[in-house]
């Protein structure tokens, strides 16, 4: 089954509420904890890059048998150098965003780690489909 | 354990409307109003008593131990929570309260402040010895650790699994008295209607050494008049403003001496910073405090001074402390030989709001649950007795319920029957028809 967010962007207070809907909706499927946990990592990290760079987009979740796939779609400016992206340290974000702690430049490091699978697709000007896989079980 | 579902959080029938005001501040989707009474699902509750400051008939309460439990012990020593010295004007010193608080029947006092001072030690050098864990967060609020088990189950082993203040000053207290002949009863002061639950049915700990849990609000008049006639004050306080602290938010933070630790009070955000830990966006942090209720415990459900005001009062009995012109302490607290501080059970998840324990089928709940949610007028009115329109298409696909209890279904349903029964006037008999 699947559900379908969308994010605005630049609005700081509400980033993570389709995180944690979906969070929610794990436990009540008796989903295993560590898979949660991977899960809610990688979803919020790719929820807040949405809205730090590419003001918000759309976040589709899968639910299949063995694993969840979550596509977040933006319209935003695009990657310019992807393997520079997913570099430690690595950050373009606002000053703005910086200020309030975000961008820290761990982002997409930090997926990678917690999911199964990281892909990414990013056209400059046209906008950047983030596709994460992650194994049920623990 | 004695009771798995006792809680001292109750409702009251004869004074409950049906109102429908607390389902939506429950903070585990615990109540529903069902035959014009709210109902509390009693594995869903973690006694935060959050239902009992917004029901405005007073029709929630909490339940605690009378004075009268005393007669049957031969020898009771009272345990007070730190909040009880919020409870009283600051002029009023420490020693006479709890010289009062003995009046009322007990034979010994020991304050739970002198406990949590050692634990604040004891926590420091917990939190020293790197654990790897990431931010690690105090279960001294019985309303946290159930939290964490129902609604954060993966943050169980960042828990602290050490006895509450409460726990040790009872441990402390039997080690003291264990050649005492005949029976000894401890007692524990409490704001806090979650210890009363904690206390019956204990985590981390199989059996709890506290005997009953009196409530500071049930005793508060007949303390009243005992420290108004103190005559001589016993030198009882030996806890310094450090135990005190723990009384309020902050208090225990600042007590560990954690320099990155965050402290977090009222349940809303703490479920806001639980939340965050569990998405790893708190990072840098070592220890966090968290208190289910406003202001830490000087905020809870059995207190009576108003929670602002008893903070006040205790941070400014903890100033004059620290500026020593207070009695000297009879004792420094420190742990006593023997006895363990640590958990002894581990903690498990319990899922509460878990549809199936097959995957399949809790699947296909869901699927059925999003179908219905999607008929609903998504208003979340609460008119049903649950407390969103998600909730009670949950309740739906559990059995629980029917879609007629939407006023708005019912009207729609009530709609389609009378356009039937118009239909069905115009259609004459046959014989009739002419
Ligand atoms: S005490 Fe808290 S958890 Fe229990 S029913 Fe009331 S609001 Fe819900
Ligand atoms: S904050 Fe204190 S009084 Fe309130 S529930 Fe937690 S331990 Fe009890």
């Amino acid at each position: 089954m699947n559900f379908e967010y969308q994010v605005t962007g630049d609005d700081y207070a509400l980033v993570g509420r389709a995180s944690s809907d979906i969070k929610k909706k794990l436990k009540q499927l008796g989903i295993p904890m560590g898979t949660i946990k991977r899960t809610a990592i990688s979803m919020y990290e790719a929820e807040i890059n949405m809205v730090i760079h590419a003001q918000g987009g759309s976040i589709h979740v899968d639910l299949e048998d063995e694993q969840i796939r979550i596509v977040l779609k933006d319209t935003g400016p695009g990657i310019p150098d992807l393997d520079l992206a997913m570099e430690e340290g690595y950050t373009t974000a606002s000053e703005a965003a910086r200020e309030l702690g975000f961008g820290a430049g761990m982002g997409l490091m930090n997926i990678q780690r917690n999911s199964d699978s990281l892909h990414i697709d990013s056209i400059m000007g046209v906008g950047t489909t983030v596709t994460i896989l992650l194994k049920i079980g623990d | 354990m004695e009771d798995d579902y006792f809680h001292s959080v109750t409702l009251d029938a004869s004074l409950c409307k049906g109102c429908t005001v607390c389902i939506k501040g429950c903070p585990t989707e615990a109540i529903r109003v069902q035959k014009g009474r709210a109902w509390i699902i009693p594995e869903r509750c973690i006694d935060c008593g959050e239902c009992i400051r917004t029901c405005p008939s007073g029709a929630k309460k909490a339940i605690s131990d009378p004075l009268s439990l005393l007669v049957h012990f031969d020898y009771t020593v009272a345990i007070p929570a730190p909040t009880l010295y919020g409870q009283f004007r600051s002029t009023i010193s420490c020693n006479r309260i709890l010289t009062a608080l003995k009046t009322l029947g007990f034979d010994d006092v020991y304050e739970v402040a002198a406990a949590a001072e050692i634990l604040s030690q004891e926590t420091r050098d917990y939190l020293g010895r790197d654990q790897g864990k990431g931010a690690l967060i105090s279960s001294s609020c019985p309303v946290v650790v159930r939290l964490v088990e129902t609604r954060f189950p993966s943050l169980l082993d960042q828990l602290i699994p050490m006895i509450s203040p409460m726990e040790l000053s009872a441990r402390i207290v039997r080690e003291r008295e264990k050649d005492r002949p005949g029976s000894v009863g401890v007692f524990f002061i409490s704001p806090c209607a979650a210890k009363v639950t904690d206390v019956k049915n204990p985590r981390g700990i199989s059996l709890s050494s506290v005997d009953g849990v009196i409530g500071i609000k049930d005793i508060y008049k007949e303390l009243s008049l005992a420290v108004a006639q103190v005559e001589v004050e016993e030198n009882l306080n030996i806890a310094s403003a450090l135990g005190i602290s723990w009384a309020r938010t902050d208090g225990e933070g600042s007590a560990v001496y954690s320099e990155n630790h965050i402290s977090v009070d009222g349940i809303d955000h703490v479920i806001d910073v639980l939340e965050n830990l569990e998405n790893g966006h708190i990072r840098d942090v070592d220890f966090v405090e968290m208190m289910s209720c406003p202001g830490g415990c000087v905020g809870g459900p059995l207190a009576v001074e108003n929670p602002y005001v008893a903070r006040n009062i205790v941070c400014t009995r903890e100033r004059r402390h620290q500026e020593g012109n207070c009695t000297v302490p009879a004792e420094l607290p420190h742990l006593p030989e023997g006895i363990d501080l640590f958990w002894t059970e581990a903690l498990e998840s319990r899922a509460t709001h878990l549809l199936d324990h097959d995957y399949k089928t809790a699947m296909k709940m869901m699927e059925e649950m999003e179908v219905i949610r999607g008929s609903l007028p998504g208003l979340d009115c609460g008119a049903c007795g649950a407390p969103s329109c998600l909730a009670l298409a949950e309740d739906i696909v559990r059995g629980k319920t029917t879609e007629i209890d939407c006023v708005f279904k019912l009207r729609e349903k009530i709609r389609d029957l009378t356009r039937e029964m118009i239909a069905l006037d115009s259609h004459m008999p046959p014989g009739l028809d002419r």
